[in-house]
């Protein structure tokens, strides 16, 4: 049923729907209106979860680590200086294999001190062994945690997710959005039964120490389960399309691409924009296309140099950088594109809220025309 | 050769001959029986106990990370409550993840009131990295970070009253007890276990490697602790001070003669002002928690 909802209070719906039994997360600027939300589901029994007040993020997914390894289906939400906290534990629940699932309204770090958007949170633990998905609007945010779950208890992953999706513009944002049923989202999300769980009719230990011998067989073991998660999503994200007609069964997606000279290539709300520019720019008679990646990790490097390998060009939009390189998209479509003579150049943009418009997006594809190559994008040159 | 197994914490780990946190899992292990999961916090008891593919436990077993020990409990607790069952849930952590870096987390989980055992294994500093000091360091202690040197007794502070910190929390059962007293310290987990709520065990468990004494001291040398008044063994019920173990007290200085992490304060030449700032530690204690069993005079 379709409602006109505010982002966070449809994500905090899906989540109600998914069924957590352990909710564990501490308030953060843009995140609060989802964990409030789901306080309220607690506080008025629509959802039967436990609800930890914990009193700080590294204790929020540090409970979270405790719950899902004591067998229960587990959620936390978080965004930024939060996510930085609580840092040590979001490796340490990868490694353990643990399928926690984390919103992150996506927010810039300080310093200095900024609560507005952009994705160097996210970005910045793209090494953590999380799959990480990204929604550009608010249907896709909702949707993205049923998914979510659903890929990270398969069985044949077993890995924590983030669902990401842009700190105000997405989670402060009324947009009509497609609320599913209790009914549906059950038929859609089994009950979580994972093989080994803390049980005193079955002891085992979790979280020991490897010494050399060991380790890298650990680290190979997860980097495998990501790469499977490619199939996994294929599937799931099909099954989604079936039952509630959107498939999310594509990492990536293309917008008027199959001819384009052009193509921008994005993650996140940025990608509305540039759909309306391309439009526009279409109009004029201009060849331009999109390329949105949906699940930056898994990273699919093969899909993205297949759907790009007709193009001239490539822009690449990055709402974070590696400061001393570049931003994280850039390099690894460069990366998926090694070998190919199609230009690959990367904008940093959008860093700590600032607005990227339609005509921002057309001033990047004339840029990407002539060079200069990586730059930063929109600096106000008086502040320089 | 036949299979010999020991208890719940089992035997073949790599902990040092005479490690009284090893001798600490054993009774703390056998005090909450099998229908129990532990959480551990990284330490020298998690190494020695879980190298993989080896593990010494025969209880579920959990380590996260050196901090957390705390939050992961509340999360295991909200999860059996969840699904109704009935595992009580033991924390084992040391000294550094407690008095130090779990600080956040522990009083986080108590404020809560979550349902759990925590379990300090007190052994006065860092010893899975080396002998390092910890706010349960004591004082004038000689750690590699609180060296004794021409300008320096060791360690400046005395150990932190966690303890305390915790009862006010509202922590309805906290106690110390010592590896030296296995019958007092099966009684004192026991209780902690069956109270509900976050209740709080300090043990002492001297380490042979960190402390500089030979392997078969270790007993003698904790007993040695609680004789002294160095360490008290007691119990807070509701924040209050209930029981304590009496003694005819020794002087410090037998207890810290035993140790090389006290060694500067005897040699090249004693230090009689710092011992005696010691025995004040100790005096203290006597008088705050009536220690002292005062022997009548003999009639002539």
């Amino acid at each position: 049923m379709m409602e006109i909802t505010e982002g966070s209070h449809a994500i905090a719906e899906a989540v109600r729907l998914c069924r957590p039994q352990v909710i564990s997360a501490y308030p953060i600027t843009p995140q609060t209106h989802i964990v409030e939300a789901l306080a309220d589901f607690v506080a008025n029994c629509q959802l039967d979860a436990e609800y930890i007040t914990v009193e700080n993020e590294l204790s929020a997914l540090s409970a979270c680590v405790g719950a899902s390894a004591a067998g229960s289906r587990t959620y936390s939400a978080t965004t930024s200086q939060g996510l930085m906290l609580m840092a040590e534990v979001v490796f340490n629940a990868a490694g353990m294999r643990l399928p926690i699932i984390m919103s992150i309204a996506n927010r810039a770090l300080g310093a200095p001190l900024s609560i507005w958007n952009d994705m160097q949170d996210s970005i910045s633990l793209r090494d953590a062994g999380w799959l990480q998905f990204y929604a550009e609007d608010n249907q896709e945010a909702t949707d993205l945690h049923l998914l979510a779950f659903k890929v990270a208890e398969d069985p044949a992953i077993q890995l924590p997710a983030f669902v990401c999706f842009d700190g105000f513009i997405l989670s402060h944002t009324y947009e009509p959005v497609d609320m599913l049923t209790q009914e549906d989202v059950d038929k859609y999300l089994p009950k979580f039964n994972p093989s080994e769980r803390l049980d005193a009719a079955d002891p085992i230990s979790f979280g020991m120490y490897a010494t050399p011998e060991y380790y890298l067989e650990f680290r190979y073991e997860m980097d495998q389960a990501q790469k499977r998660a490619k199939d996994v999503i294929a599937k799931a994200g099909k099954e989604f399309g079936a039952m509630f007609g959107r498939d999310y069964s594509a990492l990536i997606e293309g917008y008027r691409l199959e001819d384009a000279e052009t193509a921008i290539v994005a993650m996140g709300s940025i990608c509305g924009t540039v759909k309306d520019a391309i439009d526009e720019m279409r109009a004029d008679g201009k060849k331009v296309g999109l390329l949105k990646i949906r699940v930056f990790r898994p990273f699919p490097s093969e899909e993205i140099a297949k759907m790009l390998s007709h193009v001239k060009r490539v822009a690449v939009l990055d709402k974070n950088i590696s400061l001393g390189a570049k931003g994280a998209t850039v390099l690894e479509v460069r990366d998926a594109m090694y070998g190919s003579p199609i230009p690959v150049k990367g904008y940093v943009l959008g860093l700590g809220g600032r607005d990227v418009r339609k005509r921002d997006i057309k001033e990047i594809v004339a840029l990407s025309e002539k060079g200069p190559d990586d730059q930063f994008y929109g600096l106000r040159k008086e502040l320089i | 050769m036949a299979e010999k197994t020991c208890d719940l914490f089992d035997c073949g780990h790599r902990a040092c001959g005479g490690c009284g946190a090893a001798l600490a899992a054993r009774l703390v292990t056998k005090a909450a029986g099998k229908e129990s999961i532990f959480v551990s916090s990284t330490g020298c008891m998690e190494v020695f106990s879980t190298p993989y593919p080896e593990t010494a436990w025969k209880v579920p077993w959990i380590h996260s990370l050196f901090e957390n020990a705390a939050a992961v409990a509340s999360g295991i607790e909200a999860a059996l409550k969840k699904q109704g069952r009935k595992e009580k849930i033991v924390i084992m952590a040391g000294d550094g993840a407690t008095f130090d870096i779990g600080m956040i987390c522990i009083s986080g989980a108590f404020e809560r009131g979550h349902d759990f055992t925590y379990i300090c294994y007190d052994n006065e500093a860092y010893m899975n990295t080396g002998i390092q000091r910890s706010g349960a360091t004591p004082y004038d202690a000689s750690t590699t970070t609180s060296p004794a040197g021409k300008c320096s007794f060791g360690n400046k502070r005395p150990k932190k009253d966690m303890p305390a910190i915790l009862a006010a929390h509202g922590a309805p059962y906290v106690a110390t007890t010592s590896i030296a007293y296995p019958a007092d310290l099966l009684k004192k987990v026991e209780t902690a276990i069956n109270t509900p709520g976050p209740c709080y065990v300090q043990v002492h468990a001297p380490c042979c490697t960190g402390w500089g004494f030979e392997g078969e001291q270790t007993i003698a040398i904790a007993k040695l602790a609680i004789e002294t008044g160095l360490w008290v063994n007691y119990e807070m019920i509701d924040g209050k001070v209930t029981k304590v173990k009496k003694v005819v007290r020794k002087p410090v200085e037998e207890y810290l003669k035993t140790q090389k992490r006290f060694r500067h304060l005897f040699k090249p030449t004693r230090q009689d002002a710092e011992i005696a700032a010691i025995q004040a530690i100790a005096d203290k204690n006597a008088e705050k928690f009536g220690i002292d069993i005062k022997i009548p005079p003999k009639k002539e």
